[in-house]
């Protein structure tokens, strides 16, 4: 995957994916198969989705703001190490099946309490906004963690232009219900379509993403293709995937997990290791593919409150019993 | 080939060359570097689903007498419990030694925090004296019937694992299910069995 589309446009992204192999027996197998890979990249358009990604502007979330206990995960293992339920419950079921996604068009249902509602195209909702990369800590509440190079817009822009009406609390999301796509839905896992949702401050909060691309690529649609959620300071599920609908609404909207089992997942979900999940100690998280111990595994660091963007997001919280409100 | 030779050379083997198999596959997943992203999440898992699949063949053994009256079956049973053990064991000393790296605080705090690793350690628990007690001399020394009183442990255990299972899991999810409905079949079988054989003859002995 390293040399696909490299040179068809000039992005500091792939200056920051780490070239190393993560199936380091396979690296024989697969330089013939990104050989192969690169001719039919070069015959496909590079931007399939109509977006264009050569003007992607730095943000103050870059590589470089990054701790030295933080480095980017590999692109292989943020592309084949998936919780995408729509695509079945294994990690390995997204990356193999979510190829019957289409993702083109697209179409974007805007509705509730807002100014512009409507149905926008994925081209429509995207390209008036300046697209940036943001390279941001990603813990899912199972206690994994990863670093991913974002490329996306602000939500708050988007939601500015959509012009939110004076009595809209909070913004609600929903996957795309299509169990001819997401072969996963034939199963009830969950009651779909995936629903999440954000108090509208939340939502307006500068960290918060509507991500198109990542490693200077589009999303692969095992990542939630084209576009998606990105919460960096919540657990990873909140970060809601293949965005079909947006509803502002004066309520808070039911979200899918918080549905499935009210006592593990609050509306909330910020990152915190001080209240333990009840199947899973919240103290502690694994970096995929991190540093490794004498064993050659991964230990388990601690967790950061917040995820570690406690200075930027705290004050949203300020007064609250983040114990209480999980 | 007599009938005791064909036991002993062939199906033995065969049965122990089948068990040893995952083992097999493992240490070369292991060797080939081919553990995925979270290579400690695969070994773990891995161990844990043949363990129960081990598990609930071995408790599958004597309704499978039941049905046919082939008791040359038996002769299998506990070697299928002690390779189910086997992999239990193994799957329990991942989970000790690689994911939490024999931090015992965190490793007890879950043990009384988290009810799916309460409810493995319980199942550990009733097996570990079944694998102690699984030598002839033992079987001696407690005679036939408080053996198999004892070892009847073995379904809250197969009922813990599964337990176990559908806990660790999140949502609806359908393997879990499955190995339930097969453990409660397995159960709920010898339970009707027992009922039956009271209810016409008095004298029952099947373990």
């Amino acid at each position: 995957m390293l040399i696909k589309l490299r040179n068809h446009f000039d992005l500091k992204a792939f200056e920051i994916t780490p070239k190393t192999v993560f199936h380091q027996r396979r690296t024989f197998l697969k330089a013939a198969a990104v050989a192969g890979g690169a001719l039919i990249g070069a015959m496909a358009p590079v931007h399939a989705r109509g977006i264009n990604f050569a003007g992607v502007a730095k943000s103050k979330w870059s590589e470089a703001a990054l701790s030295e206990h933080d480095q980017i995960s590999t692109y292989d293992i943020a592309t084949e190490y998936n919780n995408f339920y729509e695509f079945g419950t294994d990690k390995g079921d997204p990356a193999r099946y979510a190829g019957r996604l289409k993702t083109k068009p697209w179409t974007v249902n805007i509705d509730g309490l807002v100014e512009n509602p409507g149905t926008y195209s994925f081209q429509d909702l995207v390209r008036p906004h300046q697209l940036e990369e943001r390279v941001y800590r990603f813990r899912c509440v199972e206690g994994w963690s990863m670093v991913i190079p974002w490329v996306g817009i602000p939500l708050t822009d988007v939601i500015k232009r959509l012009g939110p009406t004076g009595s809209a609390k909070y913004v609600a999301f929903e996957t795309l219900l299509d169990p001819k796509q997401m072969p996963g839905q034939r199963r009830r896992v969950l009651d779909w379509p995936y629903r999440e949702g954000l108090r509208l401050d939340e939502a307006m909060h500068p960290l918060t993403l509507l991500a198109v691309g990542l490693y200077g690529e589009e999303l692969p649609n095992q990542n939630g293709a084209p576009i998606r959620l990105v919460v960096p300071w919540k657990y990873g599920f909140k970060s809601i995937k293949s965005v079909v609908r947006i509803t502002f609404t004066d309520t808070q909207p039911p979200t899918s997990w918080n549905m499935s089992a009210p006592n593990e997942y609050g509306f909330y979900s910020n990152v915190n290791p001080l209240v333990d999940h009840p199947r899973w100690s919240q103290a502690w998280e694994r970096r995929l593919g991190g540093e490794t111990n004498i064993f050659g595994f991964v230990p388990k660091r601690p967790t950061l409150f917040l995820n570690g963007y406690e200075e930027d997001v705290a004050a949203l919280y300020a007064g609250m019993n983040l114990a209480k409100n999980y | 080939m007599t009938p005791e030779n064909r036991i002993r050379w062939l199906a033995k083997p065969v049965v122990w060359l089948v068990c040893l198999a995952p083992l097999a596959q493992f240490v070369w997943l292991i060797a080939t570097n081919d553990l995925g992203a979270n290579p400690q999440e695969f070994m773990n898992r891995f161990l844990g689903d043949w363990a129960i699949r081990l598990l609930l063949v071995a408790l599958a053994v004597t309704p499978l007498r039941m049905l046919t009256d082939w008791n040359v079956v038996l002769r299998f049973r506990r070697l299928l419990g002690l390779f189910a053990f086997f992999y239990i064991y193994l799957h329990l000393a991942s989970y000790v030694a690689l994911d939490q790296v024999f931090n015992w605080g965190e490793i007890w705090k879950d043990i009384v925090k988290r009810w799916y690793i309460t409810v493995g350690v319980a199942g550990v628990l009733c097996l570990l004296p079944l694998a102690v007690t699984s030598t002839k001399g033992w079987i001696k020394r407690l005679g036939g019937r408080n053996w198999n009183r004892l070892h009847k442990l073995v379904y809250p255990a197969g009922a813990l694992a599964c337990l176990h299972f559908y806990m660790m899991r999140k949502g609806v999810q359908l393997e879990p299910i499955v190995y339930a409905v097969i453990c409660s079949s397995l159960l709920a079988f010898r339970a009707a069995y027992w009922l039956r054989r009271r209810t016409t003859a008095r004298t029952s002995s099947a373990p």
